[in-house]
């Protein structure tokens, strides 16, 4: 199949030109990744609709790879002139002496056009309706009850259209459509304010709102929030935690996910180099990175770099099977990529980058999971998290947590962050439900965000730091 | 290249009857070169540019951008502005900043030099640093990254209440990661050093500076849960203030989302705390003469001598509490709308030194670096919870190195049990100086 000519963001003999030129001074490799992002996002904040706001960026991005340098220029600038000159800055950086020039050609058979599957454009919908889903998850937010002081929401669409080509003849395209919803409100109670949060996001058009209901998402982080007007202080201390499913996911993407990362393991700054093969978990523990998961916030047909999206099993029953890849990576080890090349835009080199990573469900009970731990700590939402991938050491929020006594659910605990290490915690994973759910989130590296998702069934910890103020 | 306030006046001069417009155009260029092995491993070079528009009509505010400075983009911008009005809440508090007659001061943050340095001496910076860093110490296992970039960027903003700024800043860093130990004794450190042009560099300091941090945490192990005194590290107490600045966001205060709301005037720390937003200091990092709604820069005394003395406000939080705006208005570029922030926060320093005050807490823990700010600090409830790294206090020394553990209290409790500020300030690339800092009391979670 191949596409009209206006369809793409570059027309091909121009992408061959450039490429051409780019490769001209001996480059081993040379790209050119284009972006045209569109979106709007409305904000209602203290019973107001605040503001609504749309914007529009396109550029971009060429990349020339000769032994070990990488040679990178963006551009806004998208006619033949424009681009032309940034493969010559791209190029200057990565020069050989000699003078190699090739022509590059596109090859047809190494085409991929990724298509959305989305069935409401969020760029044909009415203003006014996009507004109206605000004011009904305010109303419900509020309506929970008269201590929600306060209530903001933000609504937000995006479609990022990008092409992809290189030396190697490839051509590729993907549509990206991605719409959210959070609801972030403030409880008043008699021992101060306390906070909720939730949010629904999926990699999909306006479509989510027929399906799911944004009243509630408002009710959910209005219930979190009045869950913990009473909440007294987290532990302080090594205790059994138990996380409900979906948010726990981000435990796997501090823990371990970021540890996966090819870049750091070139660079021996992860403690899981060299031990592929080796037991680094539980035998509970199946962790996988999967870009085409269904409508996932980490979800798209094709990553950064032009290739498609795949599933991959990191750890298998507790044994490390394998890293993510991008490009260049996978280059120096003369393997191939495992789709995880992502960028934030195209002002950014690509780097490996998770998509949504999930640990898989497990066999055991989620109530038979607290029914079995004496005291600890029931963590139902998490926030984000940081890791430090060259120790192991990772830090993450519980945004709604309880204390476990004699098995059973009792006191709202007020936000803490956990502590732990990655190699450990894995290892201290005793029990998985078979209760599976995903949750969005935005991962940085290096000054560079993207949407990833999280996901896991119900699980236990059997120790872990909880850092809070009262005695454990 | 071309005339960024010529490109915002046109704009901001197409405003209709009772419309405001206001236009805020960027560009920018910037360089970064990483260097691995004693090789540039990459560089990236590139320049961007863009219109930011809103438009009020009625009481109504829409925002859109777009990329680029054509007149197209120009005028992309403003059309999708005004349609996004029609759909906001009317709302009297709306408005753009008028002129208040403060005169802005001169500022001068731009070098050309640094424009002008060849791309060849930006990639040796950063061959010399990691060639500097793989050299510095025997223990040192990697050098994950050895960084150089630098960034210029000029922004007009003007609307049709008069408003007209211009301003141009240059900036420039070196940074470095090293790893030093074995296996699960491996410990990481990063060094860095700022500047508005090459000279201002200090490549050693780096190098030091990543070498100290990572070499004396090795070996570091849990505590046991105690409380006790805390002590922290310059670049902590800059993370600190910066939180404690969005508590005192006069937008956070009067939406009823700040721990502060209804306490102007009461005492909130103790007597020798003072907290100033001075970014018409040029050694602050945030420094600018004009803040993002185009009104001049001033200073203002948040927290007096402990008692809450004022809030930080741009135009439209101004209106909503009935006061006028501080001229603390910050946004992310042409991208954004503007929102109120600090830029230039700093404690009043102490008498006491670094080394004086581990001497006088004696027993304690000495905080080097925290973690999941993000996740573990509420603004609004005041729970404050982050990981943390560092060294023991024993006797009034540094002692054993200690890792996996966090430190809590509340914000508001914190500023209750300081109990040393320094005078060792230092303006740090962030939106506060650091300053090592003693909190009496915090609750160390270990084993």
């Amino acid at each position: 199949m191949t596409l009209a000519a206006d369809d793409l963001l570059i027309p091909t003999d121009v992408i061959e030109q450039v490429l051409s030129r780019a490769s001209a001074k001996g480059a081993e490799f040379a790209e050119i990744f284009a972006e045209d992002r569109q979106g709007s996002s409305i904000a209602l904040d203290n019973k107001k609709i605040e503001e609504l706001s749309s914007g529009h960026d396109k550029g971009a991005g060429i990349r020339v790879v000769v032994g070990d340098i990488t040679g990178y220029a963006h551009t806004q600038d998208l006619s033949q002139n424009g681009l032309l000159a940034a493969a010559e800055a791209a190029a200057a950086v990565a020069k050989r002496e000699t003078d190699g020039s090739r022509v590059v050609s596109l090859d047809a058979s190494k085409e991929i056009f990724g298509k959305s599957a989305v069935k409401i454009w969020p760029e044909e919908v009415e203003k006014k309706k996009k507004v109206a889903l605000l004011q009904a998850a305010d109303e419900a937010s509020r309506s929970a009850s008269g201590q929600i002081a306060q209530v903001q929401i933000g609504y937000g669409d995006s479609r990022r259209r990008i092409l992809v080509a290189n030396s190697d003849g490839l051509l590729a395209t993907d549509d990206q459509i991605r719409t959210r919803i959070s609801v972030f409100c403030v409880a008043l109670g008699d021992g101060g304010l306390q906070t909720g949060y939730e949010t629904l996001a999926l990699t999909a058009g306006f479509e989510i709102f027929d399906e799911f209901s944004v009243a509630e998402v408002a009710k959910e982080a209005s219930r979190i929030a009045l869950s913990k007007l009473n909440a007294k202080p987290a532990p302080s201390g090594t205790l059994p935690i138990v996380i409900k499913s979906g948010t726990g996911g981000i435990l796997f993407h501090e823990a371990c996910g970021h540890g996966l990362e090819a870049d750091h393991i070139l660079k021996d700054s992860s403690v899981y180099t060299n031990r592929v093969g080796e037991i680094v978990a539980n035998p509970k523990v199946t962790l996988i990175d999967d870009g085409t998961l269904g409508r996932g916030w980490g979800t798209s047909a094709i990553d950064d770099e032009g290739h498609r999206a795949q599933s991959n099993v990191l750890i298998k029953d507790g044994v490390l099977t394998d890293y993510m890849w991008d490009y260049l990576r996978a280059r120096k080890e003369k393997r191939s990529s495992s789709g995880n090349g992502r960028r934030q835009s195209y002002q950014h080199l690509p780097m490996v980058r998770m998509t949504n990573t999930y640990l898989m469900n497990g066999t055991d009970n989620k109530d038979e999971i607290v029914a079995d731990t004496k005291y600890g700590v029931y963590v139902s939402k998490l926030g984000g998290g940081q890791v430090n991938t060259a120790t192991g050491d990772f830090v993450f929020g519980m945004t709604e947590a309880y204390l476990i006594e004699n098995g059973r659910i009792t006191e709202p605990l007020r936000d803490a962050n956990l502590i732990g290490n990655g190699p450990e915690v894995l290892q201290n994973i005793d029990a998985v439900a078979d209760d599976f759910d995903v949750c969005p989130g935005t991962c940085g590296k290096d000054g560079q965000n993207v949407p990833v998702g999280c996901g896991q069934p119900t699980l236990r910890i059997s120790q872990v730091t909880v850092g809070g103020t009262a005695g454990a | 290249m071309p005339d960024l306030m010529n490109i915002a006046e046109k704009i901001a001069s197409d405003a209709q009857g009772d419309e405001q417009v206001e236009a805020f155009v960027g560009w920018g260029t910037s360089t970064e070169a990483r260097a691995y092995k004693g090789e540039v491993e990459s560089l990236s070079a590139a320049e961007s540019a863009g219109i930011g528009v809103r438009v009020i009509s009625s009481h109504r505010q829409g925002f859109a951008y777009v990329g680029g400075l054509s007149e197209d983009a120009a005028r992309e911008a403003l059309r999708q502005a005004r349609d996004n009005s029609l759909f906001a809440t009317p709302d009297e508090a709306v408005g753009l900043a008028r002129p208040d007659g403060i005169a802005p001061q001169e500022i001068d943050l731009w070098r050309d030099k640094l424009l002008h340095t060849p791309t060849e001496e930006k990639i040796n910076l950063a061959i010399e640093l990691d060639n500097a860093c793989r050299k510095a110490d025997s223990r040192i296992r990697q050098v994950t990254s050895s960084d150089y970039g630098d960034s210029a960027g000029e922004v007009a903003v003007c609307n049709s209440l008069g408003i007209k700024a211009y301003a141009r800043e240059s900036v420039c860093y070196i940074a470095t990661d090293i790893l030093v130990g074995e296996q699960s004794d491996t410990m990481s450190g990063s060094g860095y050093s700022v500047g508005r042009e090459i000279d201002d560099l200090l490549p050693e300091k780096a190098v030091n500076d990543a070498v100290l941090r990572s070499t004396r945490l090795l070996g570091a192990k849990k505590q046991k849960s105690a409380q006790l005194a805390v002590v922290l590290d310059k670049r902590v107490t800059a993370t600190l203030v910066s939180i404690l600045a969005g508590t005192l966001s006069g937008e956070e205060v009067v939406k009823q989302r700040s721990l502060f709301a209804d306490r102007l005037g009461d005492r909130v720390g103790i007597e020798t705390f003072t907290l100033i937003e001075d970014p018409t200091n040029i050694s602050a990092f945030g420094a600018s003469a004009f803040d993002a709604e185009g009104l001049a820069s001033r200073k203002l005394t948040l927290i007096d001598q402990g008692k809450l003395s004022g809030f930080l406000y741009d135009t439209y939080s101004s209106r909503l509490a009935g006061t006028t705006s501080t001229a603390s208005a910050v946004r992310a570029g042409y991208k954004s709308t503007p929102s109120v922030g600090a830029r230039a926060l700093s404690l009043l320093p102490g008498d006491l030194n670094e080394t004086q005050i581990i001497d006088k807490v004696g027993n304690g823990f000495y905080v080097q670096e925290i973690s999941g700010v993000h996740s573990g600090v509420n603004r609004i409830s005041g729970d404050f919870s982050v990981g943390a790294e560092g060294l023991m206090i024993r006797n009034g020394q540094l002692g054993e190195a200690v890792k996996e553990v966090t430190i809590a209290s509340t914000i508001q409790k914190m500023l209750q049990d300081i109990l040393y500020i320094g005078n060792d300030i230092e303006w740090l690339p962030s939106s506060a100086a650091g300053v090592t800092l003693a909190i009496g009391e915090m609750s160390l979670s270990g084993s």
